[in-house]
């Protein structure tokens, strides 16, 4: 028998399914809850008894998940509902969620506290549609680890075709996701193959059952443990001598002695203590429910928020977002709505819709409008700045809800990508799989606070010959020698190495740049002020690097001469060549060029010498802060 | 010494602490429904935890239905009285004698439905716009789907097909005059999880709940405790044996299982051995398969 004490060490995850009405997911969650001797002897007479009257054979699992009145008539799940079951190592909270196509807003609520999806997928039909869209959703709302269940084997007589067939599908659509763990297993939830124990009737199979994975998967990789956020919930004044902030760290964690910021006020003070009922401890970590008191007498209320003094999140009153609309009644633009975000609740409008997103294919669409279950990116404005960070590196603070002022009904969820002007499309950035994003080690801040200046991306693009990598180089140099940290990329470095394997095609040309970007991005987060020096002939690439850091961070610079002035310099014989046809089309001559929209710098090197152009460079560093 | 409690009894106690605060912070006068059950009982500790050193913001009120086990409402009493907390009782049996519900007749008759009436005429009272309560998500198939802040019409009626989604850790709270909220700090606990956290931390319950030696009548295969409300009719088996109650309610209508649990400890063995839900002791839940959906609708617990 169990002890006590077994259960009292148990780790909790929580889990999402979703799968088409007759893939078997209600079967599927009777029987793990069944064969884990979740389900007592009572619910189980209940079950029998409700079975023969409904006029079914054998025993219907499914009936021991759908609970409402409703779904007994109409045979399918209409919403959330949460499961309980333990094992000896693991607590499991499931949010079973119905996988109909008017249900997305059920999915994305169900997905919202999981940190992992089990997909199902019945093995005669394959991937389908909507084993898509629940993938999407589960990537949309940054669950780290997907299962796909191929349900339904003993229907293809245990064939691993069926399986492979799946998986092969399965994997190709993913690849346009961003969910970097996927497994893959093969059960029958009617027959209980694989579910909690291995089935023989599959050997060639070689990985473990359903539970098996469930109880052994990372928990926690969703938290972030590195940037301390800590939302004021309630302030507490038991007496004159006691003014305590009562909340939930959302993020990071906090020391007594150590300092800190207030947002809105920007005041600064230090924690004096972390107090608990339990009697004070030395660290408040994420997810713990505490009470901070602090040094100084500041005017804290609900909805401000307490972050270290060197790592504040964006504070704005606008940004971009992801929303899941999830009301009958349409999204109306300039309409205001409430808005809640971790503590905090105020008046905002969504200003405009840049696309809808097809959940089945993935297209964008242009429209003025959001209905029920679509999902859209928009751009949102708040009546007082937000203090926020992106969803995807942080869920507390980068989700919110939308709030009718009129019914108070819940009407969106969104989740926010960043300030606006961006231009990455996080459904169709890839990423690896089998890495967990878990922050970096040494935040950027404390680098930069080491070095004394702030890590930048100088993005130097134009013509060939228009006298980039000069520059670059010499600019480098000059910082160099005043000790700032700096690293210099160009487009001779990468075509030897990293990008070695790549031509000249305008997929090649973008498959480049995106390499680029990722290398200058790892420099950045080091610390360094990064130059880069690339004919980059594309907006969306440029803009794609530019995304991947903060706002400001990113300066683009537009280096460019007259063509005539290109072809007396032709610095590497290319424009001789170009007319002899032995290079690959050439930017600008005989392939496209896509000038800045609106660079930091604009640098005519007809009329502007190197020495001229450094200069301007580093003033233009000077005066965003980025170098002293 | 007690022990420190980590893992998943820790993320439980501070996702119902997070609730309990929001709670407070959104509502204007809250209260919380306390039967001297267990898990009203861990929910009050909780609460107690939440607001320290403050006292608990809100006052707790007891639904009486008249047909308590004496030995509830002492330890309601004392345990109300060492939290320091302000308690209010309304009594079902005032609601009969204003007339506003007529009683059930009959030997199995049971007062539990009326509570509904006696709870919208306290909330009305006491002016409150959200009562907490220790419902858990486990307990039985309507409740798998509440939410932890749940919306009432201004008739106190929960319609499950028009919920508020809840995401994240963003509870809506906003209402129109007249309509209020039920909230539900422990949804996500499980029996064992209460019973752990009552052990770890300590915390002292009614004697109901563990074993002891009491005359019982066997009726329609549940066990109920011979008392005032609850005489033998023909059929029933009566006899003295060691029991233990799962859940505490209205006397008429809560079955006891047969147990030798004299401790706590014992009582989590035997839980995790258990083969019969807590519910299964309860004769209301059994008069149809969607007896609590139904019960739930109208403003029930």
């Amino acid at each position: 028998m169990t002890t006590p004490t077994v259960y009292a060490e148990m780790d909790l995850l929580r889990f999402t399914t979703a799968g088409s009405v007759d893939d078997g997911k209600s079967t599927l969650i009777g029987r793990l809850l069944y064969d884990t001797k979740s389900i007592f002897e009572d619910q189980m007479e209940q079950i029998e008894g409700a079975s023969r009257r409904l006029g079914e054979s054998e025993v219907n699992l499914a009936l021991i998940t759908d609970g409402l009145r409703a779904e007994r008539e109409q045979k399918i799940t209409i919403d959330v509902a949460y499961r309980y079951f333990a094992t000896p190592r693991r607590k499991f909270i499931i949010a079973d969620t119905p996988g109909h196509v008017q249900y997305t807003r059920n999915m994305v609520t169900g997905a919202s506290n999981a940190e992992l999806a089990i997909v199902l997928v019945d093995a005669r039909n394959g991937v389908v549609t909507q084993s898509k869209r629940h993938a999407f959703i589960a990537s949309l709302l940054g669950i780290p680890h997907l299962i796909v269940a191929v349900n339904k084997m003993d229907l293809v007589d245990y064939a691993e075709v069926a399986y492979e067939k799946v998986r092969h599908d399965f994997t190709e659509f993913s690849r346009k996701l961003t969910v970097q763990d996927i497994t893959f297993i093969p059960i029958s939830a009617l027959r209980g193959d694989n579910v909690v124990e291995w089935s023989d009737r599959m050997p060639w199979y070689k990985g473990g059952s359903l539970l098996h994975r469930l109880e052994t998967v990372n928990v926690g990789s969703r938290r972030n443990h590195i940037d301390f956020r800590f939302p004021v919930q309630y302030v507490l004044r038991p007496n004159q001598g006691f003014r305590g902030y009562a909340g939930t760290v959302a993020s990071g964690s906090v020391a007594p002695g150590e300092e800190i910021v207030i947002l809105p006020s920007r005041r600064h003070s230090r924690i004096r203590s972390v107090e608990t009922y339990d009697g004070a401890v030395g660290e408040a970590r994420t997810g713990d429910a505490v009470v901070l008191t602090i040094e100084d007498e500041v005017d804290i209320s609900r909805g401000d928020m307490i972050v270290r003094r060197k790592n504040v999140p964006i504070v704005g009153d606008r940004f971009e977002a992801y929303l899941c609309w999830m009301s009958e009644t349409p999204l109306e633009l300039n309409g205001p709505y409430m808005l809640l975000h971790t503590t905090n609740r105020m008046q905002a409008f969504v200003e405009r819709i840049e696309y809808r997103v097809d959940v089945d294919t993935l297209h964008r669409q242009a429209a003025n409008s959001l209905e029920l279950n679509e999902i859209g990116r928009v751009e949102i404005t708040t009546s007082k700045p937000l203090f926020f960070d992106s969803y995807r590196v942080n869920v507390r603070t980068g989700s919110f809800v939308l709030v009718d002022l009129h019914s108070n009904v819940t009407v969106a969820a969104g989740m926010i990508r960043g300030e606006p002007t961006r231009d990455e499309d996080v459904t169709e950035r890839p990423v690896s799989k089998d890495v967990v994003w878990e922050g970096w080690n040494v935040p950027r801040e404390e680098r930069e606070i080491r070095t004394g200046h702030r890590a930048a991306i100088l993005w130097f693009t134009g013509l060939p010959g228009a006298g980039k990598t000069t520059i670059a180089r010499e600019v480098e140099r000059r910082l160099f020698e005043r000790g700032v940290r700096t690293m210099l990329l160009d487009g001779d470095q990468l075509r030897h190495g990293l990008s070695g394997d790549l031509g000249f095609t305008p997929g090649d040309r973008v498959e480049n740049i995106r390499r680029v970007g990722e290398v200058a991005k790892l420099f950045f987060e080091q610390g360094s002020v990064v130059l880069c020096a690339f004919v980059s002939p594309y907006v969306k690439g440029r803009e794609a690097v530019g995304a991947l850091v903060p706002e400001g961070r990113f300066l683009e610079i537009h280096v460019h001469a007259p063509a005539e002035e290109l072809r007396r310099r032709d610095p590497k014989g290319l424009y001789r060549r170009e007319e002899r046809g032995e290079v690959a089309p050439l930017t600008g001559v005989s392939a496209p060029y896509e000038s800045p929209r609106s660079p930091a710098l604009d640098l005519d090197t007809g009329s502007v010498g190197v020495e001229e152009a450094v200069a301007a460079v580093l003033k233009l560093l000077e005066g965003k802060g980025i170098v002293g | 010494m007690k022990t420190k409690i980590h893992g998943h009894l820790e993320m439980l106690e501070h996702e119902s602490i997070y609730v309990l605060r929001e709670v407070a912070a959104q509502f204007e006068r809250p209260i919380l429904l306390f039967s001297g059950g267990k898990d009203s009982i861990v929910l009050s500790w909780l609460a107690r935890k939440a607001f320290h050193p403050s006292p608990i913001p809100f006052p707790l009120v007891h639904i009486d239905t008249g047909h308590n086990f004496p030995e509830t409402l002492e330890f309601r009493d004392r345990y109300v009285k060492e939290l320091g907390s302000e308690l209010i009782v309304r009594y079902v049996q005032d609601s009969i004698d204003q007339g506003r519900v007529k009683e059930e007749t009959g030997p199995e008759a049971s007062r539990n439905s009326l509570q509904t009436v006696t709870l919208l005429d306290a909330l009305k009272e006491l002016q409150a716009d959200v009562a907490i309560g220790g419902a858990r998500r486990d307990e039985e198939k309507a409740r798998a789907k509440e939410r932890f802040f749940s919306h009432r019409d201004r008739y106190g009626q929960w319609d499950p097909k028009n919920q508020r989604p809840e995401l994240w850790n963003l509870y809506n709270g906003r209402k129109n005059p007249g309509e209020h909220f039920r909230a539900f700090p422990l949804s996500n606990w499980t029996e064992m999880d209460v019973w752990q956290y009552i052990h770890l931390e300590g915390i002292p319950i009614p004697g109901l709940y563990l074993a002891h030696e009491r005359d019982v009548v066997r009726r329609n295969g549940i066990l109920l405790a011979r008392t005032d409300y609850i005489q033998p009719i023909p059929g029933d088996e009566v006899s003295r044996q060691s029991v233990r109650f799962r859940t505490i309610g209205d006397a008429t209508c809560t079955g006891a299982v047969e147990s030798t649990a004299r401790t706590i400890e014992a009582v989590i063995q035997e839980t995790a051995a258990a083969r019969v839900t807590e519910r299964g002791g309860r004769s209301d839940d059994k008069r149809s398969d969607t007896a609590m959906e139904d019960r739930k609708r109208v403003g029930y617990f």
